[in-house]
């Protein structure tokens, strides 16, 4: 009688490496040459962390208010010529997470579908924003913005290395599913008991990668710092770009911009 | 020239686990040489090359890169001057474009970015791959991966070049492409390899590793026609030095 046993199943474990290897194509995108593209990464870094401030400060029974932040994403979605679908896609990935937290609340609380709905809202927004921001800018010239922002190195750092790995992290998980399966042609995962090990292993051969890595930087002279690039100027431009948006998101947050419409729009049909 | 001699004298490594790696090695390789050291698998070669780098120090003996002794305070200044190619490209190439990685060095070293990108262009011209310099480097071929890791070594003008298996894993082409281009090199090179075919053609000088100590070293053909001396340390004599396995003949 086979033994039962609790498996991860392993084309489900190739799904996630194949989407989570796709995080690159955040980076191929910022490399094209929009008028949004071409903004200093400072001045939409700001900008994005204004929207962020404002949306999440909204209460949480508030749904209309919010609807005038789904403009500033739309915008640069247009202008930056981004592709929707892979966006998309990617915010799916996190919307799991967010229906977890969210979802006792219409349990305990009456208006809590309002509270669940508003959840939704201002989690899709602020993961839609920072998808765009990664895709019209780039990881590293967001790590230059950082430091110019005075952020210390050490998490800029962490970042970036984070960002530039898991891809090869990804990579070595696979070698090893795929080791697995191929001696394991029974099975349709990894057993249960058979992980703690596949875990230990990850962790190790992640650890030796990160030395070799770490021996390579300091090889070429990696002394801490991470040395940005191709340093730009800040120009009336994009200081006029942060400042215009930020006009729209503070007023948006101080008046409710789709209720003053809807008052505006029946003052004229009466 | 003596500056660029490299003298390693009695080194002795222990590893933490007891394996005694490296015992009592000395030799010296000087300006312009090219040396291969090769050995069976755990003779001590990738060891000696990260001794030589200081990416890990002796327990006795010394490295001296020409009158500077490799220590923890003279790190930054030897690192300028030999550069170490790694046997895994992926562990050296780790930004987002080729341009960022070749780039990484120069840049460690305060450089104006208009010398950056001038040794930049150089380095990738060198070894033939300017057109990928926008690529991302894990989208990149084995072959091209090894070109841009040897570009990013390149562009930091090393007077040393240290190159741990440069041909493993690579197709007939990109091996023969690279061989011819390390053949262009004037740099001192110290080669690490199994490939004896290729150390055949790219080094002068050959020294024989064998459980941590050198079991010999001479002039590349003198030790790799010496068939007795290759099979006591677990090496075979390069295909292109064997008699014809149809005729019989030397090649």
């Amino acid at each position: 009688m086979p033994t039962p046993f609790i498996t991860i199943r392993i084309d489900d474990m190739s799904k996630i490496v194949d989407s989570i290897y796709n995080i690159r194509l955040l980076d191929d995108l910022a490399r094209k040459n929009t008028s949004i593209h071409r903004l200093h990464p400072v001045s939409k870094l700001l900008t994005t962390i204004v929207y962020l401030i404002m949306l999440v400060s909204f209460n949480r029974y508030e749904i209309s208010g919010l609807l005038p932040f789904v403009f500033y994403p739309m915008v640069l979605i247009l202008l930056a010529e981004l592709p929707v679908m892979p966006i998309f896609k990617r915010l799916l990935m996190v919307e799991p997470m967010i229906i977890g937290i969210g979802i006792l609340n219409p349990l305990f609380d009456p208006r809590g579908w309002i509270t669940f709905a508003s959840i939704m809202t201002k989690s899709g927004l602020t993961v839609t924003v920072c998808l765009v921001l990664v895709s019209t800018t780039g990881l590293d010239k967001i790590a230059q913005a950082l430091r110019a922002l005075k952020v210390p190195s050490i998490f800029v750092l962490q970042l970036l290395l984070t960002f530039g790995y898991i891809s090869v992290l990804i990579e070595e998980l696979a070698r090893m599913v795929r080791a697995y399966a191929l001696r394991a042609p029974q099975q349709k995962g990894v057993r249960l008991k058979d992980c703690g090990s596949f875990a230990g292993q990850l962790l190790l051969r992640t650890l030796d990668r990160a030395q070799r890595v770490y021996d390579s930087m300091r090889l070429r002279g990696f002394n801490g710092e991470y040395h940005s690039y191709g340093k730009s100027n800040i120009t009336w431009r994009d200081i006029l770009y942060l400042i215009a948006w930020s006009l729209f998101f503070i007023t948006a947050r101080m008046y409710d911009i789709p209720a003053l419409l809807g008052l505006m729009f029946e003052g004229v049909s009466n | 020239m003596s500056h660029h001699k490299i003298e390693v004298s009695n080194l002795h490594f222990l590893y933490p686990d007891g394996n005694e790696a490296i015992k009592d090695i000395s030799f010296t390789i000087y300006h312009g040489e090219s040396v291969g050291i090769i050995g069976a698998n755990g003779s001590g070669k990738s060891t000696l090359l990260s001794l030589i780098m200081g990416v890990l120090f002796p327990d006795k003996g010394k490295v001296k890169v020409g009158d500077v002794t490799v220590t923890k305070k003279t790190l930054a200044m030897i690192r300028q001057r030999l550069g170490m190619v790694f046997q895994d490209s992926d562990n050296q190439l780790f930004m987002t474009t080729v341009f960022d990685d070749v780039a990484f060095g120069p840049r460690n070293y305060n450089m104006d970015e208009n010398e950056v990108k001038i040794r930049v262009d150089e380095a990738l011209e060198m070894v033939g791959i300017s057109h990928l310099i926008d690529r991302a480097p894990f989208k990149l071929s084995g072959g091209e991966k090894r070109a841009a890791a040897i570009a990013c070594i390149l562009s930091m003008k090393p007077d040393v070049l240290i190159m741990d298996e440069p041909t493993l894993g690579l197709d007939p082409k990109s091996r023969r492409r690279l061989i011819n281009i390390l053949k262009g090199f004037t740099h001192t090179k110290i080669i690490t390899s199994h490939d004896l075919d290729m150390v055949f053609e790219t080094c002068d000088r050959i020294i024989v590793l064998k459980d941590g100590k050198v079991a010999a070293s001479g002039a590349t053909l003198e030790i790799l026609t010496n068939g007795e001396l290759l099979d006591k340390c677990g090496l075979e004599a390069p295909l292109s030095l064997q008699k014809c396995p149809v005729c019989g003949t030397l090649k």
